[in-house]
């Protein structure tokens, strides 16, 4: 095969600099050196980013496996323990998460036209709405604290604190609220990581690293918190209505 | 370009592209945060070459211990923990990075003919996640480690006996943990291979011309992908159930242990394949180039590591048969375990073809790979005995399964990393070693590795149950046999380590080619330069990387008889060789 027969660099962008710039340096400064060209750069970002969500799919789906086998076992301890979360709270944290994803939607839209101003706010609401999500999760689980409706051996629930005129919960019950802390908490963890990766490109937004031609970091972090938003979507019925 | 507002680029220090990626840049640091997929796989091998001495060590004193009736070196506690420690180091620190992560990173890129991975910094990120485990690895062990056996059943893990538990008071946490995060390494690498395959081949590399070890990566990377994110979650709720009593493994809290054994095995069963694939990827390379010529049924054996990959997933309940799953599931997973046997046996059989009229030299990396073709088919065929129902039900849990796992672990994926490290050895550091010590070192290992676990067969078919520390006085003569086989054994990879240290201190310059081997890795100087081609001569593909009857000849040959033995001259091939500037 001819390794001799040097290949051109496949240029499809307009800013390719001259090849004596060395290896390092064969095109804009966003492209990195192993990239022939911006598009191929664009689509393994964002190909990994769909891989990595299948892999967060896979990692959410043993403690989807857990529910439905524990809930198949023991359903009427599920329904009683429904009872005691808070529904209004969950409906407006999947309300903000909601509108969360729609804004960071409009981001990436915003960033692929160019408009920096307009991308920085979208990141910003969507963040404020990540803290707002948390804020609320913060008193739900505060309730949870004062009623003793913990995990397994934590369970210990007093009556006093509990919602009034539901039914009486089952001695197990603490196993309902083991896989309802682990969902919500594994849940909560990829709402931080969110918000730091959100806040990763607000800051780089900032700066001018993006543009029409580069907004990469953009959309894969759409795309990441797309899934947060998705994974709450299941867990709210779940956990909450059924 | 208004996006440019910061640093332009400096050129005084960069390194030089011309120069090999050894010697690119020096110190310390320029190896700690690099981000050449090479320097970074090479920090793999030498921590996957570490893990796998100390899991040597565990398994020769579990195998010491195992001499003698009765207490022979340590008690029984003692004992638990070094078979549980030989598991936990074997599997999750060696053998799952030890070809993806190890030799995948350096050799992957350049047979794509890129310059890198996809991701570089993901790719450090992911060596410094795995060291990150390790050191949670250490810190069990230092703690007295873990004696729940490598699989961490619950409940015996998950009952923690400073909670009012019964269950095991070892230091199983940090181990856990150690698993967990380790294996967001392996993720990693997985998404990683994955976008490099797809994105970065080079021009002219089709899907039917890359090579078959990038076949078995990618069929690797999916499994890595999808399944290890499942040990995560189980290893998470193990880690919370023992410390906070979930409640969720644990039947005196209202769980199912069984609910473990199943979220274990759907990631530890496609696991084995995360071991094995890779190492027929190696094989394949293997015998094309000693047999020099096209490997047979090349998609075939593509597909086979694909279809290994699917099957993979579908089959974990073999490992549940007498742990009270209803019949109708456990007659399902056994037909499904027995199909696994078509991919395995259409890779046998090609390899087999390949070997039939070829031009075979019988260096050493091809030793390793007749070995694996010799032991892997007896460690396959022996599974086939524990997929059907009946019999598994006699030899579950005897020294048959360890016997088997070993002749698929050890007689597979170990070969084909130990084939593979000769094979690219003078890839990845330029240097030669030495052939007659690597022989001697192959020699050992196989008759000390047959000699080890031939005897377990026999030990596990009459009843000899796993993992016991005291055993009745009719099997102590085949312990013992076993046992001087480890010696055997450890003193082959004795020899080899220090026939490797030899080579790096004191090893011959390789040529560029000393297989005469047509795949594109061997094209381009060795050690290859920073960017795996030199500058202005990045690779465009106009023949397969198996097409030897396409190679020309200054491709294949690089003026050395013999290249492992430099100086002898018994092949008239050399004699033939043309002058410098002769056109063909």
């Amino acid at each position: 095969m001819s390794t001799e027969a040097a290949t051109e660099h496949a240029a499809g962008d307009d800013h390719a600099h001259d090849a004596a710039h060395g290896a390092g340096h064969h095109g804009p400064k966003w492209l990195a050196h192993h990239y022939d060209t911006p598009i191929q750069q664009f689509d393994a970002a964002k190909l990994g980013m769909w891989v990595f969500l299948a892999q967060e799919l896979l990692f959410f789906s043993g403690l989807f496996v857990a529910y439905g086998v524990y809930r198949n076992w023991y359903p009427e301890m599920f329904k009683a323990a429904a009872h005691q979360l808070n529904k209004e709270m969950g409906a407006t944290n999947t309300v903000v998460l909601l509108f969360s994803s729609l804004t960071i939607a409009l981001a990436v839209r915003s960033a692929q036209v160019g408009n920096r101003k307009l991308t920085g706010r979208l990141i910003l609401t969507t963040i404020a709405c990540a803290f707002g999500f948390l804020f609320i999760k913060f008193f739900e689980y505060k309730h949870k604290f004062e009623g003793g409706l913990l995990p397994g051996r934590f369970f210990h629930p007093h009556a006093e604190h509990l919602v009034q005129g539901a039914p009486p919960l089952p001695a197990n019950t603490g196993s309902f609220f083991s896989i309802y802390f682990m969902m919500t908490g594994v849940h909560g963890i990829h709402v931080l990581v969110g918000i730091g990766v959100l806040i990763w490109i607000w800051i780089r937004n900032n700066r001018g690293d993006f543009s029409k031609e580069y907004f990469t970091p953009v959309d894969i972090v759409a795309l990441y918190w797309h899934l947060v938003d998705l994974v709450w979507i299941y867990l709210f019925p779940l956990l909450y209505l059924i | 370009m208004a996006a440019i507002t910061t640093t332009p680029a400096s050129h005084h220090d960069e390194p030089d592209p011309t120069v090999s990626y050894l010697k690119s840049t020096k110190g310390l640091m320029s190896w700690l945060i690099t981000l050449d997929h090479k320097r970074i796989g090479v920090m793999y091998l030498i921590a996957v070459t570490l893990s796998f001495a100390l899991g040597g060590i565990f398994a020769l004193l579990v195998r010491a211990e195992l001499f003698t009736k009765g207490k022979t070196l340590m008690d029984a506690d003692t004992y638990n923990r070094m078979f549980s420690l030989h598991g936990v180091v074997m599997v999750f620190l060696f053998i799952i990075p030890s070809i993806p992560a190890a030799m995948g990173n350096i050799i992957l890129p350049i047979q794509l003919g890129t310059k890198d991975v996809a991701f570089p910094k993901l790719n450090l990120l992911s060596l410094y996640i795995y060291a990150f485990g390790a050191c949670f690895g250490v810190y069990s062990m230092i703690n007295g480690g873990v004696d729940t056996g490598w699989t961490f059943y619950t409940p015996y893990s998950s009952s923690d006996p400073a909670h009012g538990g019964v269950g095991s008071p070892s230091a199983v946490i940090p181990m856990t943990l150690a698993a967990f995060i380790m294996g967001f390494s392996s993720i990693l690498t997985g998404v990683n291979f994955i976008a490099t395959i797809h994105k970065m081949r080079a021009p002219g590399m089709s899907w039917r011309r890359i090579t078959l070890f990038t076949w078995s990566l990618y069929a690797t990377s999916i499994i890595q992908v999808l399944a290890t994110p499942v040990l995560a979650i189980t290893l998470m709720l193990l880690t919370m159930e023992r410390f906070l009593g979930l409640g969720i493994f644990d039947p005196r809290l209202g769980g199912d242990p069984v609910l473990f054994q199943h979220f274990f095995w759907f990631y530890s069963h496609p696991a084995v394949y995360i071991m094995i694939v890779p190492a027929m990827g190696v094989v394949s390379e293997l015998i094309s180039t000693f047999s020099r010529r096209e490997v047979v049924g090349y998609m075939a054996i593509a597909m086979s590591s694909l279809g290994l990959a699917l099957l993979g997933f579908l089959v974990w309940g073999h490992h549940l048969f007498v742990a009270g799953m209803s019949e109708y599931a456990t007659m399902v997973f056994s037909a499904l375990t027995f199909l696994v046997a078509i991919p395995s046996g259409v890779k046998v059989f090609n390899w087999v073809a390949t070997l039939y009229k070829g031009s075979i030299s019988l260096q050493t990396p091809m030793l390793w790979a007749l070995s694996f073709l010799f032991l892997f088919t007896i460690g396959g065929l022996t599974g086939l005995f524990l997929g059907m129902l009946a019999v598994d039900v006699h030899l579950h849990d005897t020294y048959f399964v360890v016997a088997h796992f070993h002749y698929v672990m050890v007689g597979g994926t170990v070969m084909g990393f130990v084939g593979g490290l000769h094979y690219w050895w003078p890839k990845f550091t330029g240097k030669l070693y030495d052939e007659s010590w690597a022989r001697v070192g192959w020699f050992f290992v196989f008759i000390g590795f047959n000699v080890t676990f031939l005897a377990q067969f026999v030990l596990g078919s009459r009843g000899m149950p796993r993992r016991y520390y005291d055993y009745l006085p009719q099997f102590e003569q085949l312990h013992q046999v076993s046992t001087i086989g480890s010696w055997i054994l450890g003193f082959g990879f004795l020899v080899l380590g220090i026939m490797f240290i030899r080579s790096l201190l004191g090893g011959k310059p390789s040529p560029r080619n000393p297989w005469g081997s047509a795949a594109l890795e061997w094209m381009t100087p060795t050690p290859p330069p920073l960017y795996n081609f030199l500058p202005g001569k990045e690779p465009m593909l106009t023949r397969g990387q198996y097409d030897y009857h396409l190679a020309t000849e200054d491709e294949l040959y690089d003026g050395y008889d013999d290249p492992m033995f430099p100086g002898r001259e018994h092949d008239s091939r050399n004699k033939a060789k043309p002058s410098e500037g002769e056109a063909h």
